[in-house]
């Protein structure tokens, strides 16, 4: 008989889980789903946001959140360069697809290595008051170090979400996720803006790679594991919407906390698989959003 | 070359291997063979639907460890002889291309590729879980000291593989020749121009994969009596997939000498680098090349030297290549 308190809480973790997934996906859904671009570094690229979160944190004792926001700056001018590399060598050769996929997912194999050059291949963590401590409510349990991802996730989104709604830049944004003809024709230059939401997306990668740290401590090689996920969110959520990946990432969240706590938790990197499979050949649409 | 110097090449290039096979007395010899031809099967088994088509295949990892899984589960029930291990990893890793292939070819390639990444961490998951073929901790499969037909078990395994490697070869060159392999290359230039003249896409897609993970699943099908212990980290090493990417696309992916152009050098390379650089930079290495050959070479070393002999006698080439560039779109 399954234990009704543990079924909450598992939910409870898995809600916790599902945000975190989000930041990490928030960056492929602006790549991905907004720009068309495949971008398979992104959780390598998170990974390395951890390595630095994790030297401020040990270096300065900064803590990880705010190492995290100081470093996204850092991340925006890479992701701009990675941008610009793309765009010279493919995109404007109009050979995006096949060798641009390949593009990305030799960067994310050199993201690796040369972590473990630099950092070594040990795992790391960091230190912050959060970290251990719980949060009770009943007999419910919320570890903050999960809580406090969650948080930062989903204000992280929101920001970002009004950003493109309301600015002149962020609506050229989402121009040019709709149609980058009409955009040219408007006076706005598309490879800009499109470097600019690269950069966005690669900052938040920064971000992420704190929220990551906080949770559990981290090798280089440990971005892989979130490949499929944060596709499966983007996908799953319908492209490019932001509440629709949020929203898919917490389903992948829940899912993944139940499997772990009531079969076995080294299943839950297959969840995001069995999501993304029949998401693809079902219902390409995703749960909202436009059509693939 | 014509077809008949083409074969009698291959027949010069399998007497000579193993004449030489008959002075060699070091096993190591045979155990880097084994590796060299390993790669060009899997390199060649890529290309198939990667170079000719143009569907990224990020999961060869999870083809080739489920050949040599289903190696490992059969041995456990009955003890077969290799070469039918080959065809049931074969046939296996067929099926799994086939399921695949019908879920995901229907959307834009893009999606096919990120499918195939997140299959290989899902199969690995499976097999870890996966206590009866060993699970976690690996199994164990005991290499019989001697060949079927004299000479050590190593040095069998060493021409089972050159056998599958040159058929590999052969069959791609057969197909790159056939109305398959010209469907494959209307597909990779404009999928949608290619649909409406009547190329049947998908069924040519579909198949291609088939063909391509059979032929994975039959690389990996001996890997167990090669390596004696399999692991999921062994068997689904990233650098299985990031070699089987990476050798047809420095080689030249539009023709069947590419990738084994490709997994020659690359081995070499790899080889070098590990003696006498590291281990974690030989990996680097093979990232660096790729990244600089698609980027700056996207038609590989045979392209680079297609374009240098004719270059030699007009200049034409370039225009033409370029233009060909412009007219393959996303």
């Amino acid at each position: 008989m399954v234990d009704p308190l543990a079924v909450v809480n598992a939910v409870v973790a898995g809600v916790m889980l599902g945000g975190f997934y989000a930041a990490v996906a928030l960056g492929i859904a602006i790549a991905f789903g907004m720009l068309d671009i495949p971008n398979l570094s992104h959780p390598a690229f998170v990974v390395a946001g951890a390595f630095s979160t994790w030297q401020l944190n040990s270096h300065l004792g900064l803590d990880p959140v705010v190492a995290g926001l100081a470093m996204a700056p850092v991340f925006f001018g890479l992701g701009w360069l990675v941008y610009r590399l793309y765009y010279v060598c493919f995109e404007r050769r109009g050979e995006a697809a096949l060798q641009g996929l390949a593009f990305f997912f030799g960067l994310l194999f050199i993201t690796e290595v040369a972590l473990v050059m630099t950092a070594g291949a040990d795992y790391r963590s960091v230190v912050a008051p959060y970290i251990g401590v719980s949060f009770t409510v009943g007999s419910l349990v919320v570890p903050q170090r999960m809580l406090v991802p969650f948080l930062v996730s989903v204000v992280m989104i929101a920001v970002l979400h009004q950003y493109l709604l309301r600015t002149f830049t962020g609506r050229a944004i989402q121009a040019v996720a709709q149609d980058e003809v009409a955009l040219r024709l408007m006076g706005v230059g598309p490879m800009r803006i499109k470097g600019l939401a690269f950069g966005l997306a690669t900052a938040t990668a920064s971000v992420a790679g704190a929220l990551l740290i906080i949770i559990q401590p981290v090798e280089p090689s440990i971005g892989r594991e979130f490949i499929g996920r944060a596709f499966a969110a983007v996908v799953l959520g319908g492209m490019g919407s932001f509440w629709g990946m949020l929203f898919a990432s917490i389903i992948l969240g829940i899912t993944e906390s139940l499997v772990s706590d009531m079969w076995n938790p080294s299943w839950a990197p297959a969840i995001a698989f069995g999501f993304l499979l029949p998401t693809l050949a079902f219902r390409s649409s995703g749960l909202l959003g436009r059509k693939l | 070359m014509s077809n008949l110097r083409f074969w009698g090449l291959m027949g010069v290039l399998i007497v000579v291997v193993w004449l030489a096979g008959r002075l060699v007395t070091n096993e190591y010899v045979f155990f880097a063979g084994y590796a060299v031809l390993q790669y060009i099967l899997l390199a060649t088994a890529w290309n198939l639907l990667g170079g000719y088509a143009g569907y990224i295949n990020f999961g060869s990892a999870a083809f080739f460890a489920l050949g040599a899984y289903m190696s490992v589960a059969l041995n456990k029930l009955v003890e077969l002889p290799v070469p039918i291990l080959i065809v049931a990893g074969g046939v296996s890793a067929g099926a799994l291309g086939l399921v695949m292939g019908y879920l995901t070819l229907k959307l834009r390639g893009v999606f096919f590729s990120i499918a195939t990444l997140a299959l290989a961490i899902v199969f690995q998951a499976v097999i870890t879980n996966w206590s009866w073929v060993g699970g976690a901790s690996g199994a164990y499969v005991m290499r019989p000291a001697d060949g079927p037909w004299g000479g050590s078990y190593v040095e069998y395994l060493f021409y089972l593989m050159l056998a599958m490697a040159c058929g590999s070869v052969a069959l791609a060159r057969t197909i790159e020749r056939s109305d398959m392999g010209y469907g494959l290359s209307a597909i990779r230039d404009d999928e949608g121009a290619a649909e409406s003249n009547g190329v049947p896409t998908l069924r040519l897609k579909v198949l291609a994969t088939v063909l391509s993970g059979t032929l994975m699943g039959m690389a990996g099908a001996p890997l167990p009596f090669y390596v004696a212990y399999l692991d999921p980290p062994s068997a689904f090493n990233l650098s299985y997939a990031v070699n089987t990417i990476a050798m047809p696309l420095v080689g030249g992916t539009q023709t069947w000498i590419g990738p084994v152009i490709g997994a020659v050098l690359l081995t070499a390379v790899q080889e070098t680098a590990m003696v006498t650089i590291s281990s974690a930079s030989n990996l680097l290495l093979v990232g660096l090349l790729m990244i600089a050959f698609i980027a700056l070479a996207p038609n590989g070393i045979v392209g680079l030297a297609k374009a240098w002999k004719k270059g030699e006698t007009h200049d034409a080439v370039s225009n033409r290549s370029a233009h060909r560039h412009r007219g393959r779109s996303g």
